[in-house]
């Protein structure tokens, strides 16, 4: 937790009211805690984009390029005629205000440029000034206003204060996805340099290695066979952990988190387990070895250039189809946009689970199944031998990650799931889980730590359904199918709840997998022990 | 202030409709040239608007999914609210559209002292919302009595069915009620909510009271001031028979009601009452939630950098070639 944020009681107070100053007037405060720092310049070059710079969001300067404002207004235009979504989202908005108390930063902070309706309005000013005859002639009073920097500089705060989580599109009436508002302000600041160094560091890295992480394919070798080495401890069975397997049957995406850090790292031994018991002929790869995506927290281009190798890889290596892991974003990316992008890839064939001979329609023309629709279809053709019980020492709760929920409809595959691995299951409340999800608050490339403040406050609304849960049936795991939440909620657990722990599905399939000729096992995959069995202590 | 503002705009409007419908020489100007022009901006107005949409692409398939997907066959899929076929599709458009399924949702957050966030009920603007636009649906609807000749049976029935309650004479339409009270409600609620009060515009504000006024010079001519009827009908039927004569005096407030619906047709375009066409054109809802099944084109798609396993290989050749895992090149 940084040092400066308040302890929960102070950040709780929230303060709803309005200020009396009407918003148009552009100001903004860069409070520590509250924003992200700028993107590095080496960072910016790597990737080729504009205005490489040493700067920070608290400086007076932001060194703009001179003709910024035409790059702008130009950038502005471009999108118009190139997104029907961006004009469409600019005209019909009849601010009703359905949309304020559904965002979770809107929730956690009382700024009412936080609710989605005005985070919008914040462009759509800008749209109606220049772009329409009622803003052209009336200016505000048809709810137009000048472009200055200081436009430009609340454009930051609050494009980068948003997660692209969509539930605000959820509610409004038109559909008006705040997300797409979002991509697109944050295309435009890109266009001048204005980003942020948790997205853009990332993103660069990706781009030279294939992760996040700027692991190297050596580095992703070794931490694959620590996790084979450590399984074998565990089940006492040397898994096969083929990397870069040409001719394989199946390639498998996860995001890179999954093997480096935790508490993803169990849903990694998770997976291995799965696929060596099953006999999947897959194979992974060190090049392909991101299956999230921070372009789509960048460009739409950007977003295109770091895809592109999955689809490259699946070639390369003469796969039949691709698997796709635990991830929220990176799912957004190959449900909605992947195809479209670096499609169509008529290499492949259609998913076809070698195990059950499900095959998988609804991803015929992707060519990638989700690991959740995988397993599912496992479990329910009686395919695993589970021991539920292995799981009683957790009473369990789950977090439908943004993405997946509202960008692809993937909310009854990890229910079915976790119901066949574990006994104790126990949802959130109506108005916080599925399609209503709500965000961890770190997501969209806002997880840095110097945005503590502002990460809890947006992850109050998620804190406060696990606190219910907790209280109401002992929960004490909150698992996630998003390598983002798996990252970041266990710091909103802790601050806002306290004594839940965050992990994977997949952790919870490897803690209840019985694998053939396993050593008898006495604890779960993270070291904790089973639960005494009872009924058998008696006997 | 931006209420007051557009309260007064609104009413000055009102009342120069009321002096012109006064005056024999102007009477023309309100009573056909004005209507005349903003039926014709409505018209290419709109139209203008709804090409200009949909000269932009849709480049990506967005959906909103709001149910379960399509996957396995035995897992219940979501067909209204993560549809997968065009008839999916069309009956969520027709759920959105006709009674505002998304609006239907809408909740309330209150945080409460812990923090306990607890999450209410929250149907009044939905129902609102609903009342306002059905009830002007059916309102538009029973003013074709004035023009066509005969009145056709389906408005009769509309008429007699909204008036069925037989209250007063003359008899009480309901949705007469149902539209002042809900437009009053849509006002009350900008005024009294203080986080709609904050993103409240002119345009908000100045759309509302236009509506109020129309439909309160309405209701003030039908129970309590009442027009020349056979000249209101006359000047009607001249207006959409493109001959029309020049307006007798059938008394100012029908020429406020009348001033009031042409500004209100050549507003639609320039303003945010374009939702009507925009809503079927919203790609987050007019989507079916297919996109890994049937692949998605854009139009403007265009080559980008990347970079290629055989740079990647290249870049860390040595490294690859020291843990072990298979190359392109050794």
């Amino acid at each position: 937790m940084a040092e400066h944020t308040p302890k929960p009681e102070e950040l709780s107070k929230v303060d709803y009211h309005p200020p009396k100053k009407g918003w148009m007037d552009p100001h903004v405060e860069f409070r520590k805690g509250t924003f992200c720092y700028s993107a590095l310049a080496k960072n910016i070059e790597y990737l080729g984009m504009p205005n490489p710079r040493e700067w920070q969001p608290f400086d007076a300067d932001w060194k703009l390029p001179p003709n910024w404002k035409q790059i702008i207004l130009d950038g502005m235009k471009e999108r118009l005629e190139k997104y029907r979504s961006f004009r469409l989202f600019m005209d019909i908005c009849v601010r009703c205000g359905a949309c304020a108390d559904k965002c979770h930063f809107y929730v956690g902070s009382g700024d009412p440029k936080n609710m989605p309706v005005l985070r919008a309005e914040l462009i759509r000013s800008i749209y109606r000034r220049y772009f329409t005859p009622a803003g052209k002639m009336f200016g505000p009073l048809a709810g137009g206003r000048e472009l200055t920097e200081e436009v430009i500089k609340e454009w930051f705060y609050y494009f980068y204060q948003c997660t692209e989580c969509r539930r605000c599109s959820v509610f409004c009436p038109y559909g008006i996805d705040q997300a797409e508002i979002t991509i697109i302000g944050r295309e435009l600041l890109n266009l001048i340099g204005c980003n942020i160094n948790w997205v853009m560091e990332p993103a660069a890295n990706c781009f030279r290695t294939g992760n996040h992480l700027g692991i190297q394919p050596h580095g992703f070798k070794d931490s694959i066979d620590f996790a084979v080495d450590e399984l074998e401890e565990i089940t006492g069975i040397r898994v096969e952990a083929p990397i870069m397997k040409k001719g394989a049957e199946v390639l498998f995406i996860m995001p890179s988190a999954d093997y480096f850090a935790s508490p993803h790292y169990y849903t990694l031994l998770g997976y291995l387990m799965l696929f060596h018991e099953i006999g999947l002929d897959y194979t992974m790869s060190a090049f392909a070895g991101e299956g999230g995506n921070f372009g789509l927290f960048t460009s739409h281009e950007m977003m295109k250039r770091l895809n592109a190798k999955i689809y490259e890889e699946a070639k390369r290596l003469k796969v039949k189809w691709i698997l796709g892991g635990e991830c929220g974003h990176m799912w957004r990316v190959a449900h909605q946009y992947m195809n479209t992008l670096n499609g169509p890839p008529d290499f492949l064939e259609v998913p076809v689970s070698p195990i059950t001979g499900t095959r998988f329609e609804n991803a015929k023309s992707t060519k990638m199944t989700h690991i959740m629709e995988f397993t599912a279809d496992l479990i329910h053709n009686g395919k695993l031998k589970l021991d539920k019980s292995r799981n009683d020492h957790w009473k369990v709760t789950h977090h439908d990650p943004c993405n997946v929920a509202r960008g692809m409809g993937l909310l009854e595959e990890p229910r079915y799931v976790i119901n066949g691995v574990c006994n104790h299951f126990y949802d959130m409340p109506e108005n916080t889980i599925r399609e209503q999800t709500f965000c961890c608050g770190s997501g969209a490339g806002l997880g840095t730590d110097e945005n503590m403040e502002m990460r809890m406050r947006g992850g109050l609304p998620r804190g406060n359904a696990v606190k219910y849960v907790k209280e109401k049936h002992g929960v004490n795991l909150l698992t996630t199918i998003c390598a983002i939440d798996k990252a970041t909620l266990p710091a909103v657990v802790d601050y806002w709840v306290g004594g839940v722990e965050v992990g994977g599905i997949h952790e919870l399939v490897g803690n209840a997998l019985v694998m053939k000729g396993e050593k008898e096992r006495t604890a779960d995959l993270r070291g904790t022990p089973f639960a005494a069995k009872e009924v058998k202590a008696h006997a | 202030m931006n209420a007051l503002l557009s309260l007064i705009v609104v009413l000055v409007l009102g009342a120069l409709a009321y002096v012109g419908g006064s005056v024999e020489g102007l009477r023309t100007l309100f009573g056909v040239i004005i209507p005349y022009a903003a039926i014709l901006t409505f018209l290419v107005g709109v139209a203008y608007r709804v090409v200009r949409w949909a000269l932009s692409p849709v480049p990506f398939r967005i959906t909103t999914t709001c149910g379960q997907q399509k996957s396995l066959p035995w897992m219940k899929a979501g067909y209204l609210e993560s549809p997968y076929t065009t008839l999916g599709v069309t009956l969520r458009m027709a759920l959105e559209v006709l009674l505002f399924r998304s609006l239907f949702r809408n909740t309330k957050a209150e945080l409460r002292s812990g923090p306990q966030l607890v999450y209410g009920e929250n149907k009044y603007l939905w129902l609102a919302a609903l009342a306002f636009h059905w009830s002007f649906l059916i309102i538009f609807l029973r003013h074709l009595r004035f023009f066509m000749q005969p009145v056709p049976a389906f408005v009769n029935l509309l008429s007699d069915a909204d008036g069925f309650f037989q209250i007063g004479a003359p008899v009480l339409y309901l949705t007469d009620v149902f539209i002042l009270a809900a437009l009053g409600y849509l006002l009350w609620r900008r005024f009294r909510d203080p986080q709609v009060r904050y993103i409240s515009l002119f345009t908000d504000y100045f759309a509302l009271f236009l509506l109020i006024g129309l439909a309160g010079s309405g209701v003030l001519m039908r129970y309590f001031f009442r027009p020349d009827i056979v000249a209101v009908k006359e000047l009607a039927l001249g207006l959409v028979t493109f001959t029309p004569a020049v307006p007798v005096q059938v008394g100012g407030l029908f020429f406020v009601h009348l001033f009031l619906l042409s500004l209100l047709i050549a507003y639609f375009p320039f303003s945010k009452l374009m939702h009507f066409a925009g809503v079927f054109l919203s790609p987050t809802r007019n989507l079916a939630n297919n996109n890994r099944a049937k692949r998605h084109v854009n139009p403007w798609d265009y080559p980008v950098k990347v970079h290629t396993y055989a740079e990647w290989e290249e870049e860390f050749h040595d490294k690859i070639k020291a843990a072990g895992l298979p190359m392109e090149k050794e």
